[in-house]
């Protein structure tokens, strides 16, 4: 795209040079004019202030269940009763769907063990009694019911069928992965930070 | 603006003159009105007025409702109640914007067959035809973002799973879908957006239709023959032709009368017949509908989504070159657009020399099998996901990619097309009788669809 047709050398005219810098940094401009345009879009900063939620599970009985609102989504809190725990901890590991525990708190190549997937107490032992999960199928997002439905005794997601079991695992159905672990920790006795 | 003779307009009058040369706005007018059409149109195209009487009775219907409408979640749900209860009129208005999508999809899938079946889209109305395209995705973008706006279950849980598509988006996926909602789910920002954008886009398909009109003024109509209308000579177009003013434009406007009969019994005696009850149930995160299906007019895009799981030996296929990168939630939304993508290509797929259906007996029996295609991937995409469902999916999904890949291509090649009429003028003699008839009483007699 030469712009000097008298200048008949390779190395292109100082014309040409202006044209292309005037491009680029054009260009740049644009950029720089546009990007703002799109990052409102992202979440705003109170949004991103409320990515932690500090919850007292001092009232949640044993074989109960608190459902919790993060980020928008549900969170199960579950506090299992011993058959639960026995029920989990009972699984053959070659029977489950998806081997990985989905517990950033554990590592993202744990694999899907009970013990992997339960919250370890603010006294350091993991003894399965709190199970703290994000209440949304990783099929296409529904809510599973919990207290026991699906065949496996833990939930059942009533829009395509998904059975998860005492550990929120994937058991059956169409859904891919287990139900995912939220960072979770005990900050004392009664308390769970998430997020 | 037509390669077709016909008269232009002349200013009389002083103020006429002054106002042509400073800006010719009556001569643009006039051309567009006065554009000569071929006379032997029939039922089907009517369905451009319709649609464009869609798009001003929604623009206007929904400016009158966002007068009244809160987009906050917490007053959403109440305000559209409010609209419904408390507003003067406002229930009809609401009642008349919601079931006008309705209308407007009706209207644009008719007007998207007949193009199909006439070949409408064949050389030289390809930009036409892409145009036509992109203003049918923006429906279907403005329709999804205006049914979120009420905030009821079946709003807040199918932008769940629609954006949840754009999840499914390997590698910048997460990103690309928390940019949307504005959050890491569907909440207030999701939803103010939503308002934003199903307010803005209906001027934008305002504006390609304008061009969309334009592309097909500077080609002429098409028409049920395929035959061109005659250039050469005045006296030929003419012959071929009537002015859309008023010959069309009252033909267009009695069918549209027509429609509104039916259009407003079901706003008055049924306007909720094709909506799902969920919806007058507040938005719950927590709390999931039993089943969650999208609109009817969603509903066939929704059967090719699903149709595709992990089973799926094309699936498998993919998953296994990519390497595991694309998984089957992916490949059903790369499938989805994907159907959209291929009618759009229409112009470059069809090799047939012969523009019409009418005069090619092959594809008269593979385009009647696509419609009925259409309507089982709508059933499909309605009922309960089981396998079998799935089933009927992916053979219609099956089908309706071949129809615009395999189908399309091959017909140009093994088909023996019928002999077509030299001209419209003979084609509208044929049916129509005697051409001593005035032209004006011969085309108050339109031919019958097909």
């Amino acid at each position: 795209m030469s712009h000097a047709e008298d200048n008949s050398s390779s190395s292109g005219s100082r014309r040409d040079f202006l044209f292309y810098a005037t491009g680029g940094v054009g260009a740049v401009a644009v950029g720089a004019g546009v990007w703002p345009l799109i990052n409102q879009m992202n979440p705003s900063a109170d949004v991103q202030a409320a990515s932690t939620l500090r919850v007292d599970v001092s009232g949640v009985p044993v074989g109960t269940q608190l459902t919790v609102l993060f980020l928008g989504k549900p969170v199960f809190i579950r506090h299992r009763n011993g058959e639960e725990i026995a029920a989990a901890q009972e699984v053959d590991m070659a029977d489950l769907v998806d081997d990985n525990a989905r517990n950033p708190n554990a590592g993202a190549d744990a694999d899907a063990a009970d013990s992997n997937r339960s919250l370890t107490a603010f006294n350091g032992e993991n003894t399965g009694e709190w199970l703290v999960m994000q209440g949304v199928c990783t099929h296409l997002g529904c809510v599973p019911l919990g207290d026991g439905a699906g065949d496996f005794g833990g939930w059942f997601c009533p829009c395509h069928g998904s059975h998860y079991d005492t550990s929120g695992r994937i058991r059956r159905g169409p859904a891919p992965e287990n139900l995912p672990v939220p960072p979770a920790v005990f900050v004392d006795e009664t308390t769970i930070l998430l997020g | 603006m037509s390669g077709i003779p016909h008269d232009h307009y002349e200013p009389k009058s002083n103020a006429g003159k002054w106002l042509h040369k400073r800006l010719p706005i009556v001569s643009l007018m006039y051309d567009t009105l006065m554009i000569p059409t071929p006379k032997n149109l029939n039922w089907m195209w009517i369905w451009g007025i319709v649609l464009m009487f869609c798009l001003v009775l929604q623009i206007i219907t929904g400016i009158i409702l966002v007068m009244h409408y809160t987009p906050h979640v917490d007053m959403a749900f109440a305000s559209v109640e409010h609209i419904m209860r408390n507003v003067n009129g406002g229930w009809a208005m609401r009642y008349i914007h919601q079931n006008g999508a309705s209308l407007f999809f009706i209207a644009v899938y008719l007007h998207i067959f007949r193009g199909l079946y006439y070949g409408s889209y064949k050389a030289p109305r390809e930009i036409t035809w892409i145009i036509g395209m992109l203003i049918y995705v923006l429906m279907m973008g403005t329709a999804f973002m205006g049914y979120v706006l009420p905030w009821g279950q079946m709003s807040f849980w199918g932008a769940t799973v629609i954006t949840g598509l754009f999840g499914a988006i390997p590698f910048a996926g997460d990103a690309i879908q928390t940019w949307l909602l504005g959050g890491p789910a569907v909440d207030n920002a999701t939803l103010n957006r939503f308002l934003s954008l199903h307010y803005l886009l209906p001027f934008v398909i305002l504006g390609l239709v304008i061009v969309h009109v334009w592309a097909f003024h500077t080609t002429g109509n098409n028409n049920p023959t395929g035959v061109e209308v005659r250039r050469t000579s005045r006296a030929e177009a003419d012959a071929d032709t009537l002015p859309f003013w008023p010959y069309f434009v009252i033909k267009d406007l009695f069918a549209l009368a027509v429609i509104l009969v039916g259009f407003f019994a079901i706003v008055g005696y049924m306007p909720n017949y094709l909506g799902h009850p969920d919806n007058y149930i507040e938005a719950n995160p927590l709390v999931t509908p039993s089943h969650i299906v999208p609109e009817w007019y969603f509903l066939p895009f929704y059967a090719i989504l699903r149709a595709f799981d992990s089973d799926v030996w094309i699936v498998i296929f993919f998953n296994f070159v990519s390497g595991g990168i694309i998984r089957a939630d992916f490949f059903g939304v790369v499938m989805m657009f994907g159907a959209i993508m291929v009618v759009a290509l229409a112009p470059w797929l069809d090799t047939s020399l012969v523009r019409s259906g009418r005069y090619r007996p092959m594809l008269k029996w593979w385009f009647w099998i696509f419609i009925v295609n259409f309507f089982v991937l709508m059933w499909a995409g309605s009922r309960e996901p089981t396998a079998a469902i799935a089933n009927v999916s992916l053979i219609g999904t099956a089908y309706w990619f071949a129809y615009f890949l395999v189908i399309l291509p091959l017909l140009g090649v093994i088909e023996k097309p019928l002999p077509q009429p030299k001209t419209i003028e003979d084609d509208f003699k044929a049916h129509h009788g005697k051409a001593d008839d005035t032209e004006g009483s011969a085309a108050a007699q339109p031919a019958p669809a097909k």
